[in-house]
């Protein structure tokens, strides 16, 4: 089983390799459009350090769902993933794998670069740190959602937009305590609660999310 | 002809017992509307806090109930269709959405016209307006999804799976913002405004519900009448129908 979900993994990430700069467009993305906010909100320190949890974790949501499609899409493509619905091997862990390998090419930047952004940001070292923690915790659960919304979605023509519309309403919960962790340390409080939430949250995704990624590639590959 | 559970399970059996009900439907959503609305306005006292002003709870919490029930039995409907394969069932549940995402609209409408005069501001980002306005997003999103479909039996099955994600999310996103809010500074802004139920204030919200309810039923009837002409249309029947 394990095996399995690493060989899946493994060969996304090959895949990902191969076309690395195609990759690394959420990050680049992620970036650019927090980058756009002192620009267009003014560079008062005082502002950035507020809104910048906020601006960090709604730009990681976006370049999240940017690159989500490409889970499934090559391989709807040319065929593969009707071969991968019909293997004997169970559906659920191949679509782990593939949220594994999403998440190391898509996630795990975001969570790298968030520092970055932080400091351009104001943000203080401790801030820094619960913001990655947050985030840490946050990439998977939007890798594992937006495998959902694309399984939902494979082979339409607006596909790439209706992802959006169909999962970020669901990523909330993970907005709201990923920020509010942030926000709690700032105002000298423990971010405890809202780790555990978050945590709590990755767990119950990771049950959840993988079932329906299955389901949803069943309804549409039928 | 002997009725069993599923005999309307037929569209075309479906089609013929709706269209019968539909008028009574809109009789006694026009009888409820006109009661509910001379109890509330033209009975039910003035409140002691809020003057005239709170009378909008006759329209803004019965479309909230309706709009959170209708989303409930969206659902329900998917879900059976993908389970039992049973098409009217997702045609019935592509007929309940665009009525919910009308109450939900109305609900958010109404409850910022009743919040300028009483809070002093259209809006405010506590836990049930953000839910209530989280539920219009999910609404809009299965409109999306079936309507980008094609295929109508995709269309279904992905609009049901869909709707059930979104139920089990529901309560997460209202709990999360609750606690989101309550984290850091306290509600200073109650949301029970709504006055003590005096027992005629009661009696218009409940006349209100009852006149919602017959109007979607109405509305949803006529709507799944319309979609099962549209997706039956290659049948004998829906043919006889046109000539």
């Amino acid at each position: 089983m394990i095996s399995l979900l690493l060989s899946v993994a493994h060969r996304d990430l090959l895949l990902a390799r191969r076309r690395r700069v195609e990759a690394l467009l959420p990050l680049g993305f992620f970036i650019v459009a927090a980058g756009l906010f002192p620009i267009g909100v003014g560079p008062e320190p005082q502002t950035l350090r507020q809104i910048a949890p906020g601006v960090v974790w709604v730009c990681a949501l976006l370049a999240a769902m940017l690159s989500v499609t490409q889970m499934f899409a090559s391989d709807h493509q040319d065929g593969s993933l009707e071969q991968m619905l019909l293997a004997s091997q169970p559906l659920l862990v191949i679509v782990g794998g593939k949220v594994l390998a999403h998440w190391l090419t898509s996630g795990v930047p975001l969570v790298l670069a968030a520092p970055l952004i932080g400091v351009l940001f104001d943000m203080n070292a401790q801030a820094i740190g619960t913001l990655a923690l947050t985030l840490l915790l946050g990439t998977p659960i939007l890798s594992l959602l937006g495998a959902v919304g694309a399984a939902l979605t494979l082979g339409l023509r607006s596909g790439a937009a209706l992802v959006f519309l169909l999962v970020l309403p669901l990523t909330v919960p993970a907005l709201i305590f990923g920020t509010g962790a942030v926000a709690a340390v700032d105002n000298g409080l423990s971010a405890q609660a809202h780790v555990s939430l978050l945590g709590a949250l990755l767990i119950f995704t990771l049950l959840g999310a993988p079932l329906a990624t299955a389901a949803a590639l069943r309804i549409s590959l039928d | 002809m002997t009725l069993r559970f599923n005999t309307f399970a037929a569209p075309s059996r479906f089609y013929a017992l709706a269209g019968a009900l539909v008028p009574w439907f809109w009789g006694a959503a026009l009888l409820f509307g006109v009661a509910g609305l001379y109890v509330g306005f033209a009975i039910a006292p003035t409140d002691f806090q809020q003057g005239d002003a709170y009378r909008i709870i006759f329209i803004h919490v019965p479309a909230a109930w309706m709009s959170m029930l209708i989303y409930l039995v969206l659902a329900f409907w998917a879900a059976w269709g993908w389970m039992l394969n049973a098409r009217m069932a997702s045609m019935y549940a592509r007929a309940l959405a665009p009525t919910g995402a009308l109450f939900t609209f109305i609900a958010l409408w109404t409850g910022a016209l009743w919040g300028k005069p009483t809070w002093g501001t259209w809006w405010v980002w506590d836990a049930r307006l953000t839910s209530e306005f989280i539920l219009l997003l999910m609404y809009l999103g299965y409109i999306a999804l079936t309507e980008a479909i094609d295929d109508p039996r995709r269309a279904a099955n992905a609009g049901a799976l869909l709707a059930l994600v979104g139920a089990v999310n529901v309560p997460i996103i209202y709990f999360s913002v609750r606690w989101w809010n309550t984290l850091h500074q306290g509600s200073s802004i109650s949301m029970s405004t709504a006055p003590k139920m005096v027992s005629t204030m009661l009696t218009a919200m409940l006349l209100m519900t009852f006149c919602f309810w017959a109007y979607s039923l109405a509305v949803v009837f006529t709507r799944a009448r319309a979609i099962v002409l549209e997706q039956e249309s290659d049948t004998e029947w829906v043919r006889a129908l046109a000539r």
